[in-house]
């Protein structure tokens, strides 16, 4: 039997999940990573993406925009919004990109010749477009 | 006297009165119940997170490297007061309680020479406050449209907040709410939120606590989260002021029951009073009549 490790995924407006788990693999801002047991003390952002959670009873999926995780005894994920995979569907995914898209659009505007958060914007966006292809909906690409 | 059918009116106004009283308090009831869930399930998520601010503050503490947003612009100059209130009234002192905190804190803050303005979130906040301090009002958010508190709704506000700071409107953000302790009480609070205002000294306790690795840098992280910190204590203070609000019409409209109750056993009592008064006159003028003949 496999080591477990206690698990939380709360969002801002309720907590979505809280157990035992094998493992997960966290979107992170640097890269995705799968926490496991015994992980070292880890703190990191979160682009969004899918987020997989592995249980010994079967795998969950989630959907999050951003947010952070924290990695110690245990694991505690914070999104900004998180959905299950299975309630995100065209529609949800499109309001999604087409916010990341308005938000890409404002950095333009408002940091002109500044380019570190008009870049951030775009890499945000492009992320959100990414998640697109991992939970197998078609794509929207922005028009800029 | 007053006569039988003023009344009989009357009473029944008062009745209808009661009725409609009677009726918002159950719907507050109803409300205040899913208020109190929603701030209840919040409250996992703000704990995490002041838990992971406070450490992350601590380690980086007041070093010039810290973020603006933590370390504050070096001045207190400069004073916003953000003042949340309700869309709507009728809910007794619960308006007029948060608003006259407000007012005091601008007091002090006045006397000590300090610049104030005030940004309103709900109608009831500005309309009181527009009196006597119109011209410090710079702004107004209005949630009178929405149904049900959610997340965006803080971060715009938060996201206003942050715009104005980095434009160097103020040094300091104060927000005032009402804190829910239960449905007679709810205090009116002022909570620092810009600079923020994390709790370093848990972070130190725990010195035996994990050494956590950062990524991307400490720095990069803290100055991701904290903006989310405002719009976290934000909510927060959002969900805690739509419980309060609900709790305080509740006992207001309850309070209001009672006394329609009240004033509708004097008025009868007096109209059964009356009604005696006018029959035993009839007798009187009858009798009387019956013995002149």
């Amino acid at each position: 039997m496999a080591e477990t490790m206690q698990f939380d995924l709360v969002s801002p407006e309720r907590r979505l999940m809280q157990e035992e788990v094998v493992s997960v693999q966290i979107p992170g801002a640097d890269g995705d990573m799968t926490a496991m047991p015994n992980h070292a003390p880890l703190i990191t952002t979160l682009r969004p993406g899918v987020l997989v959670v592995e249980t010994q009873k079967g795998t969950q999926e989630f959907v999050v925009t951003g947010g952070f995780a924290e990695l110690g005894e245990g694991l505690s994920v914070l999104a900004e919004r998180a959905l299950p995979k299975a309630d995100v569907d065209q529609e949800t995914y499109e309001t999604l990109v087409e916010e990341a898209e308005a938000e890409y659009r404002k950095a333009k505007e408002v940091f002109v010749n500044e380019p570190g958060p008009v870049d951030d914007a775009a890499k945000l966006l492009a992320d959100m477009v990414a998640v697109g292809t991992h939970i197998g909906l078609s794509t929207r690409q922005p028009n800029l | 006297m007053a006569n039988l059918k003023d009344l009989k009116n009357r009473i029944s106004s008062v009745k209808s009165t009661r009725k409609i009283t009677k009726a918002m308090q159950m719907v507050a009831a109803a409300k205040l119940r899913r208020a109190q869930d929603a701030a209840e399930s919040a409250r996992p998520y703000a704990e995490r997170f002041n838990a992971v601010m406070g450490s992350l503050a601590a380690s980086v503490g007041d070093s010039d490297s810290a973020p603006r947003l933590l370390r504050g612009t070096g001045s207190d100059q400069k004073q916003l007061l953000v003042v949340m209130t309700a869309e709507r009234g009728l809910c007794g002192g619960f308006n007029t309680n948060i608003v006259k905190l407000a007012r005091t804190h601008a007091k002090k803050l006045k006397a000590e020479g300090k610049d104030v303005k005030v940004l309103t979130v709900g109608r009831k906040g500005r309309d009181q406050l527009k009196r006597d301090m119109g011209d410090a009002l710079i702004g107004h958010v209005d949630l009178s449209e929405v149904k049900r508190l959610s997340y965006p709704d803080a971060q715009n506000i938060a996201k206003d907040l942050l715009a104005r700071f980095d434009a160097e409107e103020f040094d300091v953000a104060t927000i005032f709410y009402s804190k829910f302790q239960n449905v007679v009480s709810q205090v009116p609070t002022a909570q620092q939120v810009i600079p923020a205002d994390y709790d370093t000294e848990g972070g130190d306790e725990q010195g035996s606590g994990p050494l956590y690795d950062y990524e991307p840098s400490e720095e990069e992280i803290l100055a991701d989260l904290l903006p989310r910190g405002v719009a976290t204590q934000i909510f927060a203070a959002l969900l805690e002021n739509a419980a309060s609000e609900q709790g305080a019409r509740m006992s207001a409209m309850d309070n209001a029951t009672r006394n329609a109750g009240e004033m509708i056993d004097d008025l009868t009592i007096e109209y059964n009073r009356t009604r005696q008064a006018v029959i035993t006159n009839e007798l009187i003028e009858i009798i009387s009549g019956a013995e002149a003949l």
